[in-house]
């Protein structure tokens, strides 16, 4: 499932001026109808299994933390857009989103999630902590900025084994105030590393805005010191995503180092499922869900563009029924094995 | 078939809640993602969103209801074309989800009634390895690669055994503070970036978080990554990256995401410098499950042990010395001369008192055991090289012969080695004991620099000879 994204805009007609705070995608070429299709698909294929997620947590399915990516869909959705097999990916805690963007199976994800021998991890990992080899994603971090230092790290084996594939390394807007971030940011641009730093801004770390932990206003500069180019982007329209990621994969595969892009979103749930949000208006999200909407505002471009309605409706009720099958499969996986409890402590050599 | 809306657990423990507030009446239509309730807890109020599109077809638990318990149907979701005469009249929920997380785990409470106590528990034997079968590591004849040795510092030894791992594997490379240019900030990498260039011999800024972090991507991505720590004393700023990220990640991966890599530097007390750079890092590390941790005396251990290293799957700690980087010691030839790990050593042989001893202490255990052989005692000293998989074997098979133990380490008693080797005494040897095992270590106060107070607080020869010799009752 992994997805060779065809380059379909020229980085040339992207605004990338610092301040400016939009990457404009109108710009950019069009996709074509049915990779818009493909889009929707994966943005609503997270929608949904994070809803169902939500739910079984509800039921008591799923225990511990869960992070849900509900509204944060673009950010994922676009960047994966804009990369090719071989590139890797990593990402801290709210990262069932990031896992099926890569093309790992719902039902793993979900299975992991109700902790059964079917998930990614044979139940020993949980919703913080899946990995895949095979799709090149790398977790799954619980550790708020220690997924940067690994990030790096992928980026330095892409470089160290002179191939042109780059290191997607996500973190939130909480994470840019941890000093491992600067460690990496500056050995990254010191050593030209192939990483594009990719700050997911939903604006609050748990349950402080960005006003409140972060100095300054640009997390997308904070880069500027070490010479690392950085940029702002609206995370809510995924082709602005896609467009501002094609032309950070593009720098980073020409050699020139590492990449900040500042991609602003928002989550519409809590941190995890026991917050219950307190710190921010119910307007601010009620306004984020019903004006920005990365799924709704995906839809009405690609209406205008000529999409079928009925097509829709079709990738809708597919999803669903993936969706039912993953929820089925994670339930009826059995637990691990209490010899599992014993293994993968180390590598036997 | 009408769905449920069931009561959500807000958080793992809740049991309960109180439906304060709904925001649909019956007949209303939903989508996916709108809000429909609140419910609350004595600690949060959260919202209840729609999960499916539909019509709400029967409110089963009335606004106001306090004591709900999670899982009861509190409302029914009609899909497109089903009508209100579908609903159980009863509100019970049609073959409820699986009880939230009520079951016991049945595993945890299966051990055999019969067992003794403890077994069950804490697996006795292992510790390194979780299954609860001893380490059994292959025997391996060391002594005929000594047919042919050359005299080598432990510096050198240690140099070799990087470079010779480095012909061989491209995939193996060195970096850290000083390490190349430098040539190393106590000349363990010297000559290694005239060999190897720069791209495997590699100058960190000072960062021992983030460097620390990146060599474990590397390790991620299948390189073999040699960290250097100036000290282990510096590690702490990487101490996350090392346990968290490195130990860990294999078992959360389900067996996946290996790191294979080495973090080496001079451990404990140098002379001097201090209590921030004069501390024995071994039981820190040797805690944790998912790491190796080796901390050789000799220059043929360290060569034959850091290749051994660099060769396992694993993270593995190498614990070096400072103050034994200068020593001397025959070290086979032989580039195939790579030791087990969680082999100990009987570096002398001896039949009244077991003497354990790692890294440093290994040098003055053997000064005590030269003092008590003039006294009529006889011990056994043992060179524990690797801390974790430990070889209880070798000391408990000593212990039946001896019938007493001394542990000797550098770092604190409290929590120490020793205080492992005491424990497992009494799990595997405690018929043969026939005096308590008695721990040498490091004062319990951080490194004084003052001379005086410095050899005050670090173990010395003669405080293993005095141990062994209240051990024996002489």
């Amino acid at each position: 499932m992994a997805r060779a994204a065809r380059k379909t805009s020229s980085s040339g007609s992207t605004t990338t001026r610092k301040r400016s705070t939009k990457t404009d995608a109108s710009k950019a070429q069009m996709p074509s109808v049915e990779e818009l299709t493909k889009y929707y698909r994966d943005m609503l294929l997270i929608r949904r299994f994070e809803e169902k997620a939500g739910q079984l947590y509800g039921m008591g399915l799923i225990g511990g933390f869960c992070h849900l990516y509900i509204g944060q869909e673009a950010v994922v959705v676009g960047m994966q857009a804009a990369i090719e097999p071989g590139d890797s990916v990593i990402t801290a805690y709210r990262d069932h989103g990031h896992m099926l963007a890569c093309g790992m199976e719902s039902r793993g994800v979900m299975a992991e999630l109700t902790g059964r021998i079917g998930g990614y991890s044979r139940g020993k990992g949980g919703s913080m902590h899946m990995f895949s080899r095979e799709k090149d994603f790398f977790g799954g971090h619980g550790i708020v900025g220690a997924q940067v230092s690994i990030g790096n790290g992928l980026g330095f084996r892409h470089k160290y084994e002179g191939t042109d594939r780059v290191s997607l390394t996500y973190m939130g807007d909480g994470a840019t105030n941890q000093g491992q971030v600067y460690e990496s940011f500056n050995m990254a641009a010191l050593w030209k590393l192939p990483t594009i730093f990719i700050i997911e801004n939903n604006k609050y770390g748990m349950g402080t805005s960005q006003a409140r932990a972060a100095a300054g206003t640009s997390l997308a500069e904070r880069g500027h010191g070490y010479g690392i180019p950085g940029v702002q982007v609206d995370g809510m329209d995924v082709l602005a995503v896609k467009a501002a990621g094609e032309k950070a994969v593009a720098h980073c595969r020409a050699g020139k180092g590492p990449y900040i892009l500042e991609i602003a979103t928002y989550r519409y749930r809590g941190h995890s499922m026991s917050d219950p949000a307190k710190y921010r208006s119910k307007d601010e999200v009620t306004k984020m869900r019903q004006e920005h909407d990365p799924i709704d505002l995906l839809k009405k471009v690609m209406l205008e563009q000529g999409a079928d309605e009925d097509a829709l409706k079709k990738v809708d009720r597919e999803i669903k029924d993936i969706i039912t099958d993953a929820a089925d499969f994670a339930q009826q996986s059995p637990e691990p094995d209490p010899a599992e409890l014993y293994t993968d402590v180390l590598v036997e050599a | 078939m009408p769905t449920p809306i069931l009561m959500p657990a807000l958080s793992p423990t809740m049991t309960e809640g109180n439906l304060a507030k709904w925001h649909v009446k019956e007949g209303d239509t939903v989508s996916s993602g709108d809000v429909i309730a609140e419910i609350e807890t004595d600690k949060a109020t959260m919202e209840v969103e729609a999960v499916e599109e539909g019509t709400i077809g029967k409110i089963v638990v009335a606004e106001g209801t306090e004591g709900v318990a999670v899982n009861d149907v509190i409302a029914y979701l009609l899909e497109e074309g089903e009508d209100a005469s579908a609903i159980p009249s009863d509100g019970a929920a049609p073959e409820a989800a699986p009880a939230p997380a009520a079951d016991p785990a049945p595993s945890s409470t299966e051990a055999p009634a019969n067992a003794p106590a403890g077994t069950s528990q804490t697996p006795t034997a292992p510790i390194a390895h979780a299954g609860g079968q001893v380490a059994s590591v292959p025997d391996m004849d060391e002594d005929r690669f000594f047919k042919d040795t050359q005299r080598q510092t432990v510096r050198e030894a240690l140099r070799d055994a990087m470079a010779e791992e480095m012909r061989g594997d491209d995939k193996v490379f060195v970096m850290g503070e000083e390490v190349a240019e430098y040539q190393g900030a106590y000349k363990v990498t010297q000559g290694l970036l005239d060999e190897f260039g720069a791209r495997r011999v590699i100058d960190t800024p000072i960062t021992e978080h983030g460097f620390a972090g990146l060599a474990v991507g590397a390790a991620f991505g299948k390189l073999k990554p040699i960290v250097e720590f100036m000290t282990f004393n510096f590690a702490m700023q990487a101490i996350d990256q090392i346990i968290n990220s490195a130990a860990k990640t294999l078992y959360m991966s389900g067996g996946q995401m290996g790191a294979q890599m080495v973090f080496r530097g001079p451990n404990g007390a140098a002379s001097r410098v201090g209590a921030q750079h004069s501390q024995c890092y071994a039981s820190w590390y040797a805690h944790c499950p998912g790491l190796k941790v080796i901390a050789p005396y000799s220059a043929s251990d360290a060569k034959g042990l850091l290749k051994a290293a660099i060769r396992d799957p694993n993270p593995v700690i190498f614990l070096e010395n400072e103050v034994l980087y200068g020593q001397s010691f025959d070290v086979p030839t032989d580039p195939d001369f790579v030791l087990p790990i969680g082999k100990a050593k009987i570096v002398r042989a001896g039949s009244d008192v077991t003497i354990c001893a790692f890294s440093i202490m290994v040098g003055k255990a053997l000064q005590a055991a030269e003092e008590l052989a003039k006294e009529g005692i006889e011990a056994e000293v043992i060179d524990l090289r690797t801390i974790r998989p430990l070889d209880v074997e070798t000391i408990v098979n000593s212990v039946k012969k001896t019938n007493r133990l001394v542990t000797a380490e550098e770092g604190w008693a409290f929590s120490g080695i020793g205080s492992e080797l005491s424990a497992l005494m009494m799990e595997h040897a405690f018929d043969y004991l026939d005096a308590p095992v008695v721990r040498v270590a490091g004062e319990d106060v951080p490194m004084p620099y003052a001379a005086n107070l410095e050899k005050l607080a670090l173990p010395q020869p003669e405080n293993i000879f005095e141990a062994a010799k209240a051990v024996c009752y002489r």
